[in-house]
């Protein structure tokens, strides 16, 4: 017990973060990183069971999907995809600062990166204050017009099927949400962990694995904008 | 070959040990050292396996005599469900990865702890707060829809506490998919210098191939359970037919994730088994890669075999037809092991300790479970004996008769270096044997019942199906006592068990050189690994010059 004792606090005089049972930091950081990487291969897995039920709807149930698909509002979507891709940006920004050994750079760009992640979530409820109005929240307040060619012809379709499309999209678009309003906390986290030196050059592999989540929360929003909003514009 | 270090000062009480690193109750609750939370593991899942065998008892009381003289049907649903749930997603999930496997893992690839220590004292807590949540269901009234939640009864029908047990289920599987997350970085990043892929123990092979299904599956599970709470709070329709959606779908995401979970189950024991026969062998596994690697085949091919659950629930011919053909195919990395365990038996000097008898048990048992999985693959067969006590009997095969052999087997193994002490053999070998009469007396019958018609999850049945019933009951009981016994020698050679040696059954492996228990890093230098795994005959050869620890 005494000779494993001496041999940790060798070990920690190297680097305060390295954690007892790894060798040297470069076998924690690939831990970590490796681990993170899993994680993300979850929320895949995750979001994939909602994306296949989308696949089998959007194939059974054509018509009704894309006549809901048409009342989602692309300007709102385009707005927020744009935010989501720029706050990636600012996050690899923050991650290169601490690289480079400017905390106070780092904490600037998290900042930004929460804020253009709050643009998104307030954008993302007017959405549903819309749909809310619109009567398109599925439940018993449920109704829908229907679409109309461009004859103004009414195309009918069943109202419940259309039901089907708001529910996948409360479904996906919430659940993307509420990642984003986890990664929001964490970011703010990272922020006052940096304020308070607990980041370096040698060490900021936290800041890190919470930037692969933010690229992924982003990732799974390029492919709901297009599979929710733009799909059936055509005519 | 003797270069890993044997510590010289190993003699059990002589110096600290995991178990001995502090006695109060917070230096357990907020441990990191994965060995003591296995401890932590084993106890909460044993508690939950004496729950969901009390509902086990209760049903076979109730199926005594064919009238509903116990409980009536209403009861009688909630009571199977919650034996299911109890057994599948708090007791044989976590049972060997949480226990055996956290405490083997580091051990085993010579290691100070996993990867991540504290998101494995997490993973326990999740459990704990699953379990706490799935009793509070059970306790104001309990859930009716089977394990299985198939929509649209527990969407739409059921009026039991679905959302609360569902979400028991969901926080245990993140438990779940935190153990699969730690073990696979832990076999990637941490293993000893010189322990190389192929100088694996094979229970590592086998754990890192149930946690790619734990990583891989259990999120669709979670997503799915998710998606059938919020249509039962908010009315969405995603698998209700009178808004256009479709149960068959829920089938689809269920099963993706539970069949799979199968080998979540029953792989590590598979593990636990190949080290048990090469110890008791005193052989070199048979064909190791094909061992090994047959355990990543059931992993990935075990991902595409989910629809054999669904031959009955109108899923196109085709579709069936080539689900039937993947679950054959299934079974060939499943043959692989079973044969090669045999052929390491082939020759070997077998000494029949009460592991040895478990490992005996589960390769005949398995066998019984596997092949009659293939009955129940073909789409004929399926037909006459779907929604009958063959499917019961079947998966209880595999699952009593692998999972729970498997588990008895490696903790009467690894019990000496868990406790530091030995428990008594002629105890054991009695309850071993009463496990495995009394479980052939339970379930053997039951095949029986299920070809002659007794269809599953019903309270009562015709009288002709009776003398079979109470065989199965009768077994039961005798199975009880089995189960019993062990909790009650273990707890016993706690106190008054003769104390072990580093490594009395002269096995192979890194976690035999360190003293048992372990001390809480593990080793006191950390081992460099230079002969392959199982190198029984080089032990042998020259007791002196292999590491066997003391």
């Amino acid at each position: 017990m005494a000779d494993s004792q001496a041999t940790i606090v060798e070990a920690e005089v190297q680097n305060p973060e390295l954690r007892h049972h790894f060798a040297d930091m470069e076998q924690q950081k690939n831990a970590a990183s490796l681990g993170m990487w899993l994680f993300l291969v979850t929320e895949i897995m995750f979001f994939g069971g909602m994306f296949c039920a989308y696949l089998v709807y959007r194939t059974s149930h054509f018509a009704a999907l894309a006549a809901g698909s048409q009342t989602l509002d692309i300007k709102w979507g385009a707005i927020n995809t744009a935010v989501l891709i720029v706050s990636s940006v600012t996050v690899v920004l923050a991650i290169n600062a601490i690289q480079h050994g400017k905390p106070r750079t780092t904490i600037n760009y998290l900042v930004i990166t929460v804020l253009l992640g709050l643009v998104f979530l307030g954008i993302k409820s007017i959405e549903y204050t819309n749909k809310f109005e619109e009567h398109h929240v599925p439940g018993a307040g449920f109704h829908f017009t229907g679409t109309f060619d461009d004859n103004g012809k009414q195309i009918p379709v069943a109202e419940n099927e259309v039901q089907l499309f708001f529910s996948l999209y409360f479904a996906m678009t919430g659940m993307h949400a509420l990642h984003m309003i986890i990664g929001i906390g964490i970011m703010t986290t990272l922020a006052v962990m940096t304020w308070k030196g607990r980041f370096s050059a040698q060490y900021y592999t936290p800041i890190e694995n919470a930037g692969l989540y933010w690229h992924l929360v982003d990732i799974i929003w390029i492919y709901l904008f297009p599979l929710l909003y733009l799909i059936s514009r055509h005519t | 070959m003797a270069s890993a270090a044997i510590p010289a000062n190993s003699v059990p009480g002589t110096k600290t040990n995991y178990l001995t690193n502090g006695f109060s109750l917070k230096s357990w609750l907020l441990t990191t050292d994965h060995k003591r939370i296995a401890i932590l593991y084993l106890i909460s899942v044993t508690l939950f396996f004496f729950l969901g065998g009390f509902f086990a008892m209760l049903i076979r009381l109730e199926l005594l005599t064919p009238q509903g003289d116990l409980m009536q049907a209403d009861t009688y649903n909630k009571v199977f469900t919650m034996h299911g749930m109890i057994m599948v997603f708090f007791f044989l999930i976590p049972v060997v990865p949480a226990t055996l496997g956290n405490f083997l893992v580091p051990l085993m690839v010579g290691a100070k702890d996993l990867a991540f220590p504290r998101i494995n004292l997490l993973s326990w807590y999740l459990y704990v707060i699953a379990g706490g949540l799935f009793l509070h269901c059970m306790l104001v009234g309990g859930v009716d829809t089977g394990w299985t939640f198939y929509t649209p009864f527990s969407t739409a029908a059921s009026n039991t506490h679905v959302i609360e047990a569902g979400l028991a289920v969901f926080i245990a599987g993140f438990s779940s998919i935190f153990t699969g997350l730690n073990f696979i970085v832990t076999v990637h990043r941490m293993r000893a210098p010189g322990l190389t892929w192929d100088r694996l123990p094979l229970f590592i092979w086998a754990n890192y191939a149930t946690s790619l299904i734990m990583i891989l599956g259990t999120p669709v599970v979670a997503i799915t359970i998710v998606l059938v709470a919020v249509e039962r709070i908010f009315h969405l329709g995603i698998f209700d037919p009178r808004l256009g959606g479709d149960p068959l779908l829920f089938q689809h995401l269920f099963w993706f994730y539970s069949h799979p979970a199968v080998y979540i189950m029953i792989l590590p024991s598979m593990g636990v088994i190949s080290e048990l026969i090469t110890c008791f062998s005193r052989k070199r596994v048979f064909g190791y890669k094909f061992v090994a690697l047959s355990s990543i085949a059931i992993a990935v091919i075990g991902f595409l075999v989910w629809a054999h659950h669904m031959f009955v629930a109108g899923i196109s011919l085709y579709a069936a037809m080539i689900f039937s053909f993947l679950t054959f195919f299934v079974g060939v990395p499943s043959a692989i092991k079973v044969f090669n365990w045999t052929a390491t038996l082939y020759r070997g000097s077998i000494s029949y300790t009460t592991p040895m008898l478990y490992a005996f048990g589960f390769i005949g048992l398995f066998t019984i479970g596997g092949l009659t999985g293939l009955f129940l693959a073909s789409l004929g067969i399926d037909v006459h004996v779907t929604d009958t006590y063959f499917v019961v009997a079947h998966f209880h095969y595999v699952m009593v008769g692998g999972v729970l052999m498997g588990f008895l087997g490696g903790m009467h193994f690894w019990w000496p270096k868990i406790s530091g002490r030995l428990y008594p053999e002629g105890w054991a070998r009695l309850s071993a044997l009463l496990v495995f009469v009394g479980f052939n007396l339970t379930f053997f019958p039951q095949f029986i019942l299920g070809y002659v018609g007794m269809p599953r999850r019903y309270w009562q049945y015709p009288d002709e199906f009776q003398v079979l019933n109470v065989l199965s009951t009768a077994g039961a009981s005798v199975l009880a006592v089995g189960y019993l016994l062990p909790m009650i020698y273990f707890l016993w050679s706690l106190r008054y068990g003769e104390l072990a040696t580093a490594n009395p059954w002269n096995a192979a492996g890194l976690e035999w050189q360190t003293s048992s228990p372990p001390p809480t890093f593990n080793f006191d230098e950390t081992p460099v690994v230079t002969w392959e795994a199982y190198n029984y005959d080089e032990i042998d050869a020259h007791p002196q010059e292999v590491p066997v620890g003391r």
